[in-house]
């Protein structure tokens, strides 16, 4: 068994209102000094070693992302 | 006439159905601003429903730092009654007046029906003019309804009667042991999924049962 | 090849394309091609500018000039909408075509606005939030009348129910509309829900609202009076949906990514529904301080629509610093920032003795206002980027007098041949258990089966005034609560009618739509429609258009109501194949007291018949049940008689008046046997069904004739009801009582079916196939 890990995040140009909203409460309750807060998706997958990068590449772009929208990275935690 | 505040933050959307339960209970609907630390000597609040912050982050997460709830907070802690409805209930968990949290639904969708609730509690300033054990018919609309807390604190409600409202004819979400509201230790602040303010007339709510949780708490206002 | 760019060297080291550039360099290469438009068309902005556009200008004239934007292969159709208006159809309009959305005079002091738009292809690509920022588009459209928002419905058509792509977009789409209307806190009263092959690889999302406010409060999108203030409020302006005017910002025309240049963006939006709640509350707030003068809302095109729009409908200019916009992306071009589609941004022309007052508002609400430029006397619209023209048009040219076409029309070589293969010689259920077989296929097939699934994912009860929702024949809202005035919504299309025959299919829509409103018991009063189409250029897909609009103008005026608005989507198709022509038609009413509203289950009350008004005849054409047995489309859609529907309606709002009618239910697809079902179910009541003597039990039981409404009236009521009918020339027929405890559906003669057997086959269908 692997531990993999995929993270996805809005693409730049998308507007990320739950990110925006985390980064306007911040200065309200004192904390001061941050600029802006995206918010993602982590996903941790643990999958058999027979399933190789390319499988997990297609698992991601076709199920656990919208191209459209997001950009994501896999990696694999433990070999 | 007794002074019942609601609270409006920016994405409360059932606020002006609280302040018409209110009035058509026979009380005077206060309308108290999220960024007011100011509760307009009021006698009661009710936090109604609603995505305030749009929920983001987490629900109730941001709203709970509002100004208006630190006096919200104060006032609890002499006794003043406060009910949460939906985000409402979902606010009070996360400013820490009533214990545990709310998770989303367990087929993780939205649900808008009409609920069975049974009124395990008729002792909180909220459902003293329900019969125990009664059966009411409530408007539930959410997507983050499933109460959780841990199994001590589920033991503690329980054996201390805190479970004030529990789904009946069939449980909406997955909440631990059909809890649909709960209430503080001493009955005074009580917090619910289901929307009692969308109960008030048949010809927009399934019933008027809900009715009676704002008529419950002109008597705890009289008699603290 | 790549033509070396000129231009100015603006703060930002990106050469910005300005108007004294275009003057200096005529012959420069445009891209005008990939942004959609025609070399004449190209040729008509040179010759309305005397010079090449710019980068800016020319982002504006192709995104205004599109099909979307500028109606131009519709605009000599729907024209006809004009001509078939009377001076007492309009008596009650205050706004139409043209506005934002529609009008009406509800009575009372009371106006009603109202709009169905279509967000189709990006529903496709981004199923959630192309569905999200379809509600708020239309969302904010009512509010840019003035009104105040007060319900949405939602028309979905998707692909057959068990196709696999189906689920990825009914899933995207009904968490979209929900999640956004949700949290927007708009109750959702109805809609519809349609599975055809056509539509799959062309989803439908078709989205409707409703908004009121008192007469005095109409706002219209007009920027009038030099040296009023021109205000952006709401969100900043991003990279959403600007993707074909990219190709501006890259070295090459075919927008590949290149160093240092910006990369094709994608063409979609995602909504942020509390910045739209807010914003909403902001809006009302201002109109109640009086300090508007107009308004507008920046949907499709954004800035360039909304900038060109108000300034062509006011009585001057306009000048807007594009610099001060408020953004949310570095490095964003003008051609870029005026293309934008960022969600949840309105436009306001404010008094400058009124600025303060409106920054205050908008600072409560903490919702971002920037005085971006003022009405000018110039009869120009002129944007500057930091003191350079970048662009400067006649506004008129670009909002309202693009390209008009003459698209070729020609029915469809095989419109005889597939009216000519009707339903006849398709095998029908002879023996009794087939029948009841069969009901029961019919009760649990896509198309039929409770929408509950989908509708239990919408609030319908936020802001307390939702008194009918779905499932009944209409939706129903409280307008006024001390009078109980209220108005009802219904939108309706059956595609295959429409495919049969495009002009009878609209009038069958629209009937259905004006029956639907009428069973309630309000009295209908106008008409919204959003037409979805394939290709216009298919001349095939044109005379469906046309014959479409023709059909439906023309029943306005035999119902003497008319169509205050509307929305055109083409290009619905994929390769040479459209989907089924779609002309979605809403129709509003209105009703003095909520409180006579007929509900559409059966009650428990004793002593009831059951009456079957309308005539029913051997009507299969484009039938349910040809659609779900046997798979065929062909022959010719049931007759619309409008002058019934018309009568139809007068019935019943009469006694609804007279407090006759305990329940009504209209038919439609899948007949009697489908509206006795839903009667039962909704109510929980039993009823025992009595075919007329010597009829045909198929017929009866699933023919899809017009013009028929089942009702339920207490046994006393009887004979001053059929009187009434009698009175007024409307067949009515006692088909059988209601048998509230007996928790069966007992039809003679045919079947026999227990209550809890019809909802497992009713409401379980869709979970079945979604869950």
């Amino acid at each position: 068994m692997a531990r993999v890990v995929v993270d996805v995040m809005p693409k730049p140009e998308i507007l990320d209102p739950q990110g925006q909203a985390v980064a306007n409460a911040l200065p309200r309750l004192g904390f001061t000094g941050v600029g802006s807060v995206r918010q993602g998706k982590h996903f941790e997958l643990e999958v058999d070693d027979d399933v190789d990068d390319a499988t997990l590449a297609r698992i991601a772009e076709t199920f656990l992302v919208n191209p459209v929208i997001e950009e994501w990275v896999v990696r694999r935690v433990t070999p | 006439m007794t002074k019942i505040g609601v609270i409006t933050f920016p994405g409360t959307l059932d606020d002006a159905d609280a302040a018409r339960a209110v009035s058509s209970a026979g009380a005077d609907a206060v309308a108290l601003w999220h960024a007011d630390a100011d509760l307009r000597g009021v006698d009661a609040v009710v936090v109604p429903g609603g995505f305030s912050y749009g929920d983001y982050l987490r629900c109730g997460a941001i709203a709970r730092f509002a100004p208006v709830m630190g006096e919200v907070i104060a006032g609890a802690s002499k006794g003043m009654p406060v009910l949460g409805i939906c985000n409402g209930f979902q606010i009070l968990c996360e400013a820490g007046l009533l214990p545990g949290a709310l998770l989303r639904n367990a087929k993780l969708h939205f649900v808008c029906r009409d609920q069975w609730l049974r009124v395990d509690n008729t002792e909180t300033a909220w459902t003293s003019r329900f019969d125990r054990d009664a059966e009411i018919l409530v408007p539930l609309k959410n997507i983050d309804g499933r109460y959780i807390a841990d199994k001590s604190t589920v033991d503690r409600l329980e054996g201390e009667g805190r479970v004030v409202f529990r789904y009946v004819h069939g449980n909406p979400n997955g909440s631990v042991n059909d809890i649909a509201g709960v209430c503080s230790a001493n009955g005074r602040v009580v917090g619910l999924m289901p929307h009692p303010e969308h109960a008030i007339a048949t010809l927009t709510g399934p019933s008027d049962d809900g009715l009676d949780l704002f008529r419950s708490v002109l008597d705890a206002v009289v008699n603290p | 090849m790549t033509t070396e760019p000129v231009g100015s060297d603006l703060d930002h080291g990106q050469p910005v394309d300005t108007v004294e550039c275009a003057g200096l360099t005529p012959d420069q290469r445009q891209p005008y091609r990939e942004l959609g438009l025609k070399d004449d068309e190209y040729q008509r902005i040179v010759r309305i500018l005397g010079r090449r556009p710019t980068d800016a200008e020319l982002a504006m004239y192709s995104v205004m000039w599109s099909e979307h934007c500028s109606y131009k292969s519709s605009k000599v159709h729907l024209a006809y909408f004009g001509k078939t208006t009377t001076d007492d159809m309009r008596a009650r309009m205050l706004a139409g075509i043209g506005e934002n959305a529609g009008v009406v005079d509800i009575g009372g002091g009371w106006a009603v606005t109202f709009k169905v738009e279509s967000h189709n292809h990006p529903s496709y690509v981004e199923p959630y939030q192309g569905a999200a920022t379809g509600v708020g588009g239309i969302v904010r459209d009512i509010m840019a009348m003035g009104a105040r928002p007060i319900a949405v419905m939602d028309q979905l058509r998707f692909g057959p129910a068990d196709a696999k792509d189906t689920r990825r977009v009914l899933h995207g789409v009904v968490a979209g509309v929900g999640g956004y209307g949700n949290c927007l806190g708009l109750p959702n009263i109805g809609g519809e829900l349609v599975f055809d092959r056509s539509y799959a690889g062309n989803p439908l999302l078709n989205a409707g609202c409703v908004g009121a406010m008192r007469v005095e409060d109409l706002h219209l999108a007009h920027a009038s009076g030099a040296g009023n203030k021109v205000i952006l409020f709401g969100a900043r302006t991003g990279l959403d949906g600007i993707g074909g005017v990219s190709v501006l910002a890259s070295d090459t025309f075919s927008g590949e990514e290149s160093a240092g240049r910006r990369k094709k963006l994608p063409s979609v939006q995602v909504g942020d529904p509390f910045t739209e709640k807010v914003l909403i509350e902001c809006c009302l707030e201002l109109y109640r301080a009086g300090v508007v003068v107009g308004i507008q809302d920046l949907g499709g095109a954004g800035l360039s629509c909304a900038t060109s729009e108000l300034a062509s409908a006011g009585d001057g200019g306009m000048h807007v610093w594009l610099d001060r916009v408020p953004l949310r992306a570095e490095g964003m071009t003008p051609a870029e920032i005026l293309s934008s589609e960022s969600q949840e941004r309105m436009m306001a022309i404010v008094r400058p003795d009124d600025m303060d007052a409106f920054l205050r508002v908008c600072d409560r609400w903490e919702v971002l206002a920037t005085e971006i430029g003022e009405v000018t006397e110039t009869g120009r619209l002129v944007i500057t980027w930091h003191g350079h023209v970048v662009v400067d048009v006649p506004p008129r040219t670009v909002a309202h007098e693009g390209p008009v076409y003459q698209r070729p029309v020609e029915r469809p070589a095989d419109q005889d041949a597939l009216r000519a293969a009707g339903p006849e010689s398709l095998t029908r259920p002879s023996t009794p258990r087939e029948l009841r077989e069969l009901l029961l296929r019919m009760v649990s097939s896509p198309n039929l089966a409770s929408k509950r699934w989908v509708t239990e994912q919408y609030d319908r009860y936020v802001r307390g005034n939702s008194v009918l929702a779905q499932p009944s024949d209409s939706g129903m809202v409280r307008v006024d609560e001390e009078t109980g005035r209220g108005v009802a919504m219904s939108t309706d299309c059956n595609g295959r009618y429409c495919k049969l025959d495009p002009y009878i299919g609209a009038q069958l829509a629209l009937a259905e739509a004006y029956r639907n409103v009428a069973t309630t018991g309000a009295t209908p009063l106008a008409v919204t429609d959003c037409m979805n189409f394939g290709s216009p250029e298919d001349p095939g897909v044109m005379w469906q258009f046309e014959q479409a609009v023709r059909g439906l103008a023309d029943g306005c005026r035999e119902l003497g109501i008319p169509v205050t608005g509307g929305n055109v989507s083409f290009y619905n198709q994929t390769g040479e194949v459209a989907i089924l022509p779609t002309p979605v038609v809403g129709v509003l009413g209105v009703i003095d007291d909520v409180g006579r509203r007929v509900p559409t289950g059966l009650t428990d009350e004793p002593d009831q018949t059951l009456l079957l008004l309308g005539d029913t005849r051997d009507e299969f054409g484009g039938s349910e049940w040809a659609h779900v047995v046997h798979d065929h489309l062909g022959g010719v859609p049931p007759t619309v008689d409008l002058a019934r529907e018309r009568l139809l309606g007068e019935v019943l709002v009469a006694a609804s008046r007279a407090g006759m009618l305990l329940a009504a239910h209209d038919l439609s697809e899948g007949g009697l046997a489908q509206a006795v079902v839903e009667s039962c179910l909704l109510g929980s009541v039993g009823a025992r069904i009595v075919l007329p003597e010597g009829s045909d039990p198929f017929v009866q039981l699933f023919s899809e004739s017009a013009g028929r409404v089942l009702v339920a009236v207490s046994n006393a009521v009887v004979p001053a009801f059929t009187e009434m009918c009698a009175s007024r020339g409307l067949p009515l027929t006692e088909i059988g009582i209601a048998t509230p405890e007996s928790g069966i559906l007992h039809i003679d003669g045919v079947a026999t079916l227990g209550l809890d057997e019809l909802r497992d086959a009713w409401e379980g269908a869709l979970p079945a196939l979604f869950d």
